[in-house]
């Protein structure tokens, strides 16, 4: 019987410890949330604030990609395209008819949803090297009909004119406002996404990434689910394609190419794949790395991948896990040194 | 409760079932023996729906499953463990347990991103009935260890929670023994015997013939593919063809 106590005990103190768990994540949130949003107070004017806001964008696309590939593991070579479409849908839309843009946002969003449900079918029943081909070749498809359909998207010399987003007389026309749009905007994707991560569905799909046999006999369908999660991944990089369409005002396909599709693989990765806030990290590095590095300009792809090459053989958990140990070791060892102080 | 009737499975030239049927009586522990490559494991593939049959049909109660697929069976009370061990391995302890309870739950993507009520609800039942096959299990104490850093035979404990989580009506076990010492063992069979119990029925596949002859209701033998005789541990012990399949002509 002593066998049982001991259970009945550890599942007590194990109710306990989720409690303090949750509300420690929630305040992480809260502070995260707080951190951004107080942010402009300090850059006022500063073209950083420019910056951020891409980081915003960023963080949206990569968050998107690491649903699919650091929850579910799924690889896409070819988000950029989801991107490209959020932005051409509603920047050729709102530039010719005076309609409401966040219906056109939904419209967009809505599109690509669609057209990943219908391609993400047939394409996620390849695995590895297969997959990340075909989700390539989408992306090369996509990326030639915005440069080629010329009537419609301006072609290579790209498609101008497109409205600011507004909201009655607030106008998102300048680096504050954008600011607060994108990033108000992101953090209700980072919290979707959080809880989605914790959820059935979350545990779903990390089942499917370590164990695809298993998940199945545990009654998980993999194969609707992959396709699911794609969608949402597709519906995520839409909405930031549209944000940034009304941001820029001007779109042109050098953005949605194949080059960006690699630099979003390379925030997820570096950031710590199956990380919400490592998408955060990873997208911040990755948008103001080519700032600082204005020198090597047409090298971008190959430190990309270089970066690629040496996360995955030194720090696979991304910079995310080598903060959180960094953290843990800070914390041991000042619970060390309480526990000495508390011996002497 | 479980029955196969007349299964057989050519991979290539090369047969690997031949026409092997038997039953399984709902409460019982059957045994699943036979020399290496007698088609054990395919056997559990093919009612698990990983591999197709090439003839015969499996029933689940009155239901023939011979067609479904491997994510509906769990739904209808059938689960099974595996040979190599399949964990979620950067997964912990708790959450793997949690997976089994995926057919006993239905929040959707919308209701989780948006932390519906009812998922709430739901999440939080998800997870107190985990704690409690954990306990079942005697491995609540390590509920929070990353599963991939369990020693083997703890892995072999977790899978077995998993699988009771998906409340199954029988479980199918691919040799659980394999790979543990012999307390280990002892400690096995008397779980599978609490599992009973609670009036779940088990199939085993497995190496270990003490372990098989103590706790089995019923044996089946498989011998190059063909079912070579069924019946009680004493009977299977006296059956002189038995003994000449696993030791040998001479």
């Amino acid at each position: 019987m002593r066998f049982f106590s001991r259970q009945r005990h550890a599942v007590r103190s194990l109710k306990l410890n989720m409690i303090t768990e949750k509300k420690r994540q929630i305040l992480i949130f809260l502070i995260f949330a707080a951190a951004v949003l107080a942010a402009p107070y300090f850059l006022k004017g500063n073209y950083l604030l420019n910056v951020f806001v891409f980081v915003g964008i960023n963080t949206m696309l990569a968050i998107g990609l690491n649903l699919l590939l650091g929850y579910a593991g799924q690889i896409s070579l070819g988000h950029a395209a989801f991107f490209g479409m959020g932005a051409y849908i509603s920047g050729i839309i709102t530039a010719r008819f005076p309609v409401d843009p966040f219906l056109v946002m939904i419209l967009a969003a809505t599109i690509a949803g669609a057209l990943a449900f219908v391609i993400g079918s047939p394409i996620l029943k390849l695995k590895g090297h297969y997959l990340a081909m075909a989700t390539m070749g989408f992306g090369i498809i996509m990326y030639i009909i915005f440069n080629e359909t010329v009537d419609w998207t301006g072609g290579p010399s790209g498609l101008s004119g497109i409205p600011n987003l507004h909201i009655g007389s607030l106008i998102f026309d300048n680096d504050l406002n954008n600011y607060y749009l994108v990033w108000l905007s992101t953090l209700a994707v980072m919290l979707l996404s959080i809880n989605l991560s914790q959820s059935r569905i979350g545990r779903a799909l990390r089942a499917i990434n370590d164990s695809e046999v298993a998940a199945r006999v545990m009654g998980v369908n993999a194969r609707i689910l992959k396709v699911r999660i794609f969608t949402v991944s597709a519906v995520i990089s839409a909405v930031a394609g549209s944000l940034y369409a009304h941001i820029m005002t001007f779109i042109a396909p050098a953005s949605f190419g194949f080059n960006f599709s690699v630099e979003l693989l390379t925030m997820v990765v570096v950031g710590g794949l199956g990380s919400i806030y490592g998408s955060f990290l990873g997208a911040a590095i990755l948008t103001m790395l080519p700032e600082l590095l204005r020198v090597f300009q047409d090298l971008d792809i190959i430190i990309y991948g270089l970066m690629l090459i040496l996360m995955t053989m030194f720090m696979p958990g991304g910079l995310i896990s080598g903060i959180e140990a960094a953290a843990g070791f800070i914390a041991a060892r000042m619970k060390g040194t309480k526990d000495s102080d508390a011996q002497a | 409760m479980l029955r196969l009737n007349g299964i057989t499975k050519v991979f290539g030239g090369l047969t690997a079932l031949e026409d092997v049927s038997f039953s399984v009586d709902g409460g019982s522990i059957t045994g699943v023996i036979g020399p290496n490559g007698a088609g054990k494991t395919t056997l559990f593939n093919i009612v698990t729906g990983l591999y197709t049959q090439t003839a015969g049909d499996v029933y689940l109660g009155e239901k023939n499953i011979s067609f479904f697929e491997t994510e509906s069976l769990a739904g209808l009370g059938l689960v099974r463990t595996f040979q190599n061990v399949e964990l979620f391995a950067q997964m912990t302890v708790l959450e793997n347990v949690m997976v089994g309870l995926h057919t006993g739950s239905k929040s959707g993507i919308f209701s989780c991103a948006f932390k519906l009520p009812g998922q709430i609800k739901e999440e939080k039942y998800i997870r107190e009935k985990s704690l409690e096959w954990l306990a079942f299990t005697g491995m609540a104490d390590m509920a929070d260890r990353k599963a991939g850093n369990l020693p083997f035979g703890k892995g072999r404990l977790l899978e077995i929670s998993r699988a009771l989580a998906a409340k199954p009506k029988i479980i199918l076990m691919d040799e659980p023994a394999a790979g543990l010492n012999s307390r280990e063992t002892a400690e096995l069979a008397v779980l599978i015997r609490r599992i009973r119990e609670t009036g779940i029925t088990i199939v085993l596949v497995e190496h270990d013939m003490d372990l098989v002859m103590d706790i089995c209701d019923a044996i089946v033998v498989l011998n190059l593919g063909k079912k070579l005789a069924e019946g009680t541990p004493r009977e299977i012990q006296e059956n002189p063809e038995v003994i000449s399949a696993y030791l040998g002509d001479g």
